[in-house]
C-alpha cells in the first residue's frame, strides 16, 4: 500500500503542478507538452483506480492523437511573444470577473451536491467483481446502452460531415493524380511507334 | 528490516535484474540489426559490406557505438535547449519500456497486463512526440518539415493498425499479449495470418510506415530534407534517435509474429521441444528480414502517395475487414468467450 499511495503522490503532484505550468509558460508549445505531461499522469491516476482501459484509451486519444494534433497547429502559429503581452492589463479585469462567476458557480453547485447512499456504494467498486475492466465497459456500452452509444456516434458522423462540408473547397486549376487511370492504360493508348522518313521527318 | 527486505528490496532487485535481461540483449539486438542491415543490403546489391573491423566485420556496430560515443555533442546555439535534448531520450525511453508487455514464451513476461495490446498501441503513438520535439527545437527549416512529414505519417498509419488489431482481437476475444497466443498455439495452421492473410500484408505495410523505414522513409528523404529531423543533432543524441528508431523495428516485429505468426508458438507440433522464445527470436528475425529485404528492392513513395495509400487505401480496406470478421463471427456463432 506503500507503494501506491507514494505513487498516487506522485502522479497527482506531477498532475498538478504541470497542469498549473500550463497556463503560466510563456512559450505556448511548451504549454502544449505541459498538457500532455498532465494528461499522461492522468493516465497514470487511472490506473491506480483500477480502470487501466481507460487509462490506455486516455493515452491513445487523448495524447496519441488529439494533443498531436494540437501541438502541430501551435508550432505552426507565428507568435510575436512582446505583442501578447501587450494588452494583458486591460483585459484584466474582465478575467477576473470571469474567473469569479465561474468559481462562484462551482462552489455553489459543490456545496449543494450531496451522494446518495447506492451512488456511494457504486463508488466504491470501480469494476463489478470477477469480470475484467474491458468487458464491464463492454457491457456498459455495447449491451445496456447500444441504442444510446449509436447515437452519440451518429452526433459525432454528423458534427465530422459539418466539418468536411464547412471547410471543403474546389480548385480549379488543381492538376490531381488519377491512379486508377494510370494503371488502366496500355501501350497502345501512350505510344505511337512511326517510321520516318530519312530526311523529312515528321 | 526482515519486511523490508522481503517487501520492497527483494522484489524491486528482482524486477531490475528482468528488466536488464530483456533491455541489454535488446541493444545488442539493435546494434546488430543494423550490422545484419548493411550485410542483408550489400548482398543484395552484390557488395560485401562491412567486413574490416573483426571477423567478418562483426565488430563493427561496436565501433560506429564507440564512435558516436566519443563524439562531441553539439547543441545548436538558438535551439530550444530544453525539449532539444527532451526529445532523443523520450525517444529511446519509449522505445525501450514497450517491451515490457511482450511475452517470449509462455509465462516469460515482465508484466502480464490485461491490456497489454493496448499498452503498446499507447506507447507507440507516443513515440510522434520524440521527433516532433526533436525537429521544433531545433530552430531549422529542414528539421521541422521532417518532423511534420514524420508525425502526420505516423498519426496515419496508426489507425490502419489499430484497426488490424480489433479485426485479429475479435477472433482472439483477449486484450492479453499472452492470451493472443496461446489461442493460435498448434500448428502454422492455428496461426492468425491463415485467416486474417490480407490484413497480415496491410499490417507488414503499415508498420515499415509506422517506423518511418523505406519505401516510406520520408522524414529523412535525403535528396530533399538532408536528413529529416535529427539534421542538427550529433554525438549520443543522434545514437539515442537510431538506438530508438531500430528497437521500434525490433518491437513491431515482435508484434507482427504476436499477432499474426504465433508468437512463442511452434509451427509444427513435433518441434514444440525446441524452446518458445527461440520460435519467437526466431519470427522476429524473420519479419526484420522483411523490412530489410524491402528497403533494398523499393524506390521511395512521393508523399501524397503515402497518404493516399493510409488514407484512401488501407483505412477502408481495414474498416471493411473489421466488418467482416465481426459479421462473420456472429453469423457462424464463432464469438471467442
Amino acid at each position: 500500500m506503500v507503494v501506491q499511495a507514494l505513487a498516487f503522490y506522485l502522479f497527482a503532484t506531477v498532475a498538478v503542478l504541470s497542469a498549473t505550468a500550463v497556463v503560466t509558460v510563456r512559450n505556448p508549445v511548451h504549454s502544449v507538452l505541459l498538457l500532455i505531461l498532465t494528461f499522461f499522469n492522468a493516465a497514470g491516476l487511472f490506473v491506480l483506480l483500477g480502470a487501466e482501459f481507460l487509462a490506455m484509451l486516455l493515452v491513445v486519444v487523448y495524447v496519441g492523437a488529439v494533443a498531436v494534433l494540437f501541438l502541430f497547429v501551435v508550432m505552426m502559429l507565428d507568435i510575436n511573444f512582446v505583442e501578447m503581452r501587450q494588452g494583458f492589463l486591460n483585459y484584466l479585469p474582465i478575467g477576473v470577473l470571469i474567473a469569479v462567476v465561474l468559481f462562484v458557480e462551482l462552489a455553489l453547485v459543490g456545496a449543494g451536491w450531496t451522494l446518495t447512499d447506492e451512488a456511494v456504494a457504486v463508488l466504491a467498486q470501480p469494476t463489478p467483481v470477477g469480470v475484467t475492466n474491458v468487458e464491464a465497459l463492454g457491457r456498459l456500452i455495447y449491451t445496456d446502452y447500444a441504442y444510446i452509444f449509436q447515437a452519440a456516434g451518429l452526433v459525432l458522423l454528423v458534427a465530422m460531415i459539418g466539418a468536411i462540408v464547412l471547410t471543403l473547397r474546389h480548385r480549379e486549376g488543381v492538376r490531381r493524380q488519377n491512379i486508377s487511370e494510370q494503371v488502366k492504360r496500355n501501350r497502345a493508348d501512350t505510344l505511337e511507334i512511326k517510321k520516318v522518313p530519312v530526311g523529312r521527318g515528321i | 528490516m526482515e519486511l523490508l527486505w522481503d517487501g520492497y528490496i527483494e522484489p524491486v532487485v528482482w524486477i531490475v535484474a528482468k528488466i536488464l535481461a530483456i533491455v541489454v540483449p535488446l541493444l545488442v539486438a539493435v546494434a546488430y540489426l543494423t550490422y545484419a542491415e548493411r550485410k542483408v543490403i550489400g548482398a543484395i546489391q552484390l557488395r560485401k559490406g562491412p567486413n574490416v573491423v573483426g571477423p567478418f566485420g562483426l565488430l563493427q556496430p561496436l565501433a560506429d557505438g564507440l564512435k558516436l560515443f566519443l563524439k562531441e555533442t553539439i547543441i545548436p546555439s538558438s535551439a530550444n535547449k530544453g525539449v532539444f535534448i527532451i526529445a532523443p531520450m523520450l525517444t529511446f525511453i519509449l522505445a525501450i519500456i514497450a517491451w515490457a508487455v511482450i511475452p517470449f514464451d509462455e509465462g516469460m513476461v515482465l508484466a502480464d497486463l490485461n491490456v497489454g495490446i493496448l499498452y503498446i498501441f499507447a506507447i507507440s503513438s507516443l513515440g510522434v512526440y520524440g521527433i516532433v520535439m526533436a525537429g521544433w527545437a531545433s530552430n531549422s527549416k529542414y528539421a521541422f518539415l521532417g518532423a511534420l512529414r514524420s508525425g502526420a505519417q505516423m498519426v496515419s498509419y496508426e489507425i490502419s493498425i489499430g484497426l488490424i488489431i480489433i479485426s485479429v482481437l475479435l477472433t482472439t476475444g483477449s486484450l492479453n499479449l499472452s492470451d493472443i497466443v496461446r489461442g493460435q498455439v498448434g500448428g502454422i495452421w492455428e496461426w492468425n495470418f491463415v485467416y486474417h492473410f490480407p490484413m497480415f500484408i496491410v499490417f507488414i505495410v503499415s508498420i515499415l510506415a509506422e517506423t518511418n523505414r523505406a519505401p516510406f522513409d520520408l522524414p529523412e528523404a535525403e535528396a530533399e530534407l538532408v536528413s529529416g529531423y535529427n539534421v542538427d543533432y550529433s554525438a549520443m543524441t543522434f545514437a539515442l534517435f537510431f538506438l530508438g528508431e531500430y528497437a521500434n523495428m525490433i518491437l513491431m516485429s515482435g508484434l507482427c509474429a504476436i499477432l499474426f505468426l504465433g508468437g512463442w508458438s511452434a509451427p509444427l507440433p513435433f518441434l514444440e521441444f525446441i524452446p518458445g522464445a527461440i520460435w519467437f527470436i526466431l519470427k522476429i528475425c524473420f519479419v526484420l528480414f522483411i523490412f530489410l529485404w524491402v528497403r533494398a528492392t523499393f524506390p521511395r513513395y512521393r508523399y501524397d502517395q503515402l497518404m493516399r495509400l493510409g488514407w484512401k487505401i488501407f483505412l477502408p480496406l481495414s474498416f471493411a475487414w473489421v466488418m467482416l470478421v465481426a459479421t462473420f463471427l456472429v453469423v457462424f456463432d464463432k464469438v471467442p468467450a
